[in-house]
């Protein structure tokens, strides 16, 4: 199905953000670090304020009118986010505190709870520390075996490795959506079904697709699907874990506590349905809520064309980004999305973001929690402008404007 | 007020372009190894000491112009000082690009007087004197600035 997207009026959803009317050593801010957060709509930061203002109690268990209201309205946000995943049940939503928590999940209670010495978790070059971490975590405690399917020069993971690694001990394939590093989107619909065929459950790191692609779990396939939060315009310390219910039925809790649990006595604790059961102790209800309030603004704009806004400032950004001399693009994917990694020759990542942050230009340098990434390219750190559907070419042609002075300084 | 040109200092810019006593010292009495887990910046001090004296040193590593340009002009500076000296220069040294002192004094080093301006990039301007530090101490950690 082809959707012609409706254009972005970038001034209108401008207008939307506060922040970023704001001016960095008098200069107008131009802000590209949105893989590392996004800043957050005049909705997200109303939604935030009236909830304390006029709504806050602790839910599940209140029988007051706060009590009601504040579980209407989280409860409500998961069924905001079931719909924007196209989750089969509001059960199937699990909030946890980003990404990372939602992957250390997988790891904690359906790694621990199934997996045994010799079976084989399989990732890729192109992951974030967190999907790499809590593998070895496993690893170290259950004996399991950490397989990484290899990228190439692209920065594209290399499909016929990925297929032979899948192999009669895989118990489980996680992988990103989206590079954070390189902003390879990786064939994942590929993969799920090179999975599916071996009966091996498939995990994606949603953190950096969410914002920019829409994501649909039941067309993707996928097993479970985390992200964060604050990476899609929401607050941060909220986050997202999308699991088959089928699968989330079968695993453990992670986290004992109020709220996880119908029934306590010292003999025996029988615990609470989904997705509760996941859910232990108060959580970020604001947090819930502002995420919420992300997704409604996200689905005014429509995904479909926050995506082909972006994917047209990315053609800008490569374009004038490699016209920018000693200028080399890391992760050059022929899917891409959100990310222009690169390095200047002759000049190290970190003064790069020190000269542009003069200009008022925010980008982020270093090696974006992906050390292996750096290693495979052969370079410790590199500087990456990250977009987001705010970002303008105006922007991306002052982060130029900005290179060509940061080659100045350094008389190159 | 922030100032570029205070930060990337002619003399900086021309030792991270061409650093002094960068390699290692193959007949070493004393290394460490330093890094900065947050910018992956990375550093191996060598250096050969002569009764208390720090008779030669070596650098090597990947980093930034500032924290490259201060492990070379820190090699300049260290050579022929005792242990005690090395380390009242870094104390002199820190409190100048953290704005506690004037680093009147420190010669060549004053150079680095504008990082103080840059509190981010205070770290890069004193982890090869970490690292030295460690090094004189015989540690045999790996020292870190975080």
């Amino acid at each position: 199905m082809t959707t012609v997207a409706a254009p972005l009026d970038v001034a209108r959803v401008r207008a939307d953000f506060p922040i970023l009317k704001t001016l960095v050593r008098g200069k107008p801010l131009v802000y590209l670090d949105n893989a590392a957060t996004t800043q957050k709509p005049r909705a997200v930061i109303d939604a935030v304020r009236t909830y304390y203002e006029a709504q806050n109690a602790n839910i599940h268990r209140g029988v007051h009118h706060l009590s009601e209201v504040g579980t209407k309205l989280f409860e409500g946000a998961r069924v905001k986010v079931q719909r924007f995943l196209n989750a089969a049940d509001p059960r199937e939503i699990l909030f946890v505190r980003g990404a990372t928590e939602g992957i250390n999940l997988v790891a904690q209670s359906y790694g621990r709870s199934t997996l045994k010495a010799g079976d084989e978790v399989l990732i890729t070059h192109l992951e974030h520390h967190s999907n790499i971490v809590p593998w070895q975590m496993l690893r170290d405690e259950k004996g399991i075996v950490l397989r990484v399917a290899p990228i190439d020069d692209r920065g594209e993971v290399r499909m016929d490795e990925f297929e032979k690694l899948l192999g009669p001990r895989t118990r489980l394939v996680s992988v990103a959506h989206v590079s954070n590093a390189l902003g390879t989107i990786n064939p994942v619909k590929r993969m799920i079904a090179m999975a599916r065929d071996r009966k091996v459950p498939v995990l994606l790191d949603g953190a950096q697709a969410a914002p920019h692609l829409p994501v649909d779990v039941r067309d993707l396939g996928c097993d479970f699907y985390a992200l964060s939060g604050h990476k899609l315009f929401g607050p941060t310390g909220i986050g997202v874990l999308y699991g088959k219910a089928s699968l989330l039925e079968a695993m453990p809790p992670w986290q004992g506590g109020g709220d996880m649990i119908l029934s306590v006595t010292f003999e025996k604790t029988t615990y609470n349905r989904l997705p509760h059961k996941f859910e232990a102790g108060t959580p970020h209800i604001e947090g819930a809520i502002g995420l919420g309030a992300a997704i409604d603004y996200l689905q005014t704009l429509g995904m479909e064309t926050v995506r082909s806004f972006e994917d047209e400032l990315l053609e800008h950004g490569t374009r004038v980004l490699s016209e920018v001399k000693g200028l080399r693009l890391i992760g050059t994917a022929r899917e891409k999305a959100g990310v222009l990694s690169f390095t200047l020759d002759g000049i190290h990542p970190h003064d790069v973001g020190t000269i542009l942050d003069q200009e008022g230009i925010a980008i982020r340098t270093g090696h974006h929690c992906a050390q292996p990434v750096m290693d495979r390219f052969g370079i410790p750190a590199t500087a990456r402008a990250s977009l987001a559907f705010y970002n303008t070419k105006e922007e991306i042609d002052r982060l130029a404007a900005g290179l060509r002075r940061v080659r100045e300084v350094f008389g190159t | 007020m922030n100032d570029l040109g205070d930060l990337y200092q002619e003399m900086i810019l021309e030792h991270y372009k061409s650093p002094r006593n960068f390699g290692v010292l193959e007949d070493a009495t004393r290394a460490a190894h330093g890094d900065n887990p947050l910018c992956g910046d990375q550093i191996a001090v060598t250096l050969r000491m002569k009764g208390d004296v720090v008779e030669d040193v070596r650098f090597k590593g990947s980093g930034c112009a500032i924290s490259t340009a201060s492990a070379s002009l820190m090699t300049e500076a260290v050579k022929g000082k005792t242990k005690a000296q090395v380390e009242g220069l870094f104390e002199r040294f820190h409190d100048m690009v953290t704005g506690a002192g004037s680093g009147e004094g420190l010669e060549k080093l004053e150079v680095f007087s504008g990082v103080s301006e840059f509190p981010v990039r205070v770290k890069c301007a004193s982890l090869a004197w970490h690292t030295i530090k460690a090094a004189l101490e015989g540690s045999k950690d790996t020292v870190s600035t975080e």
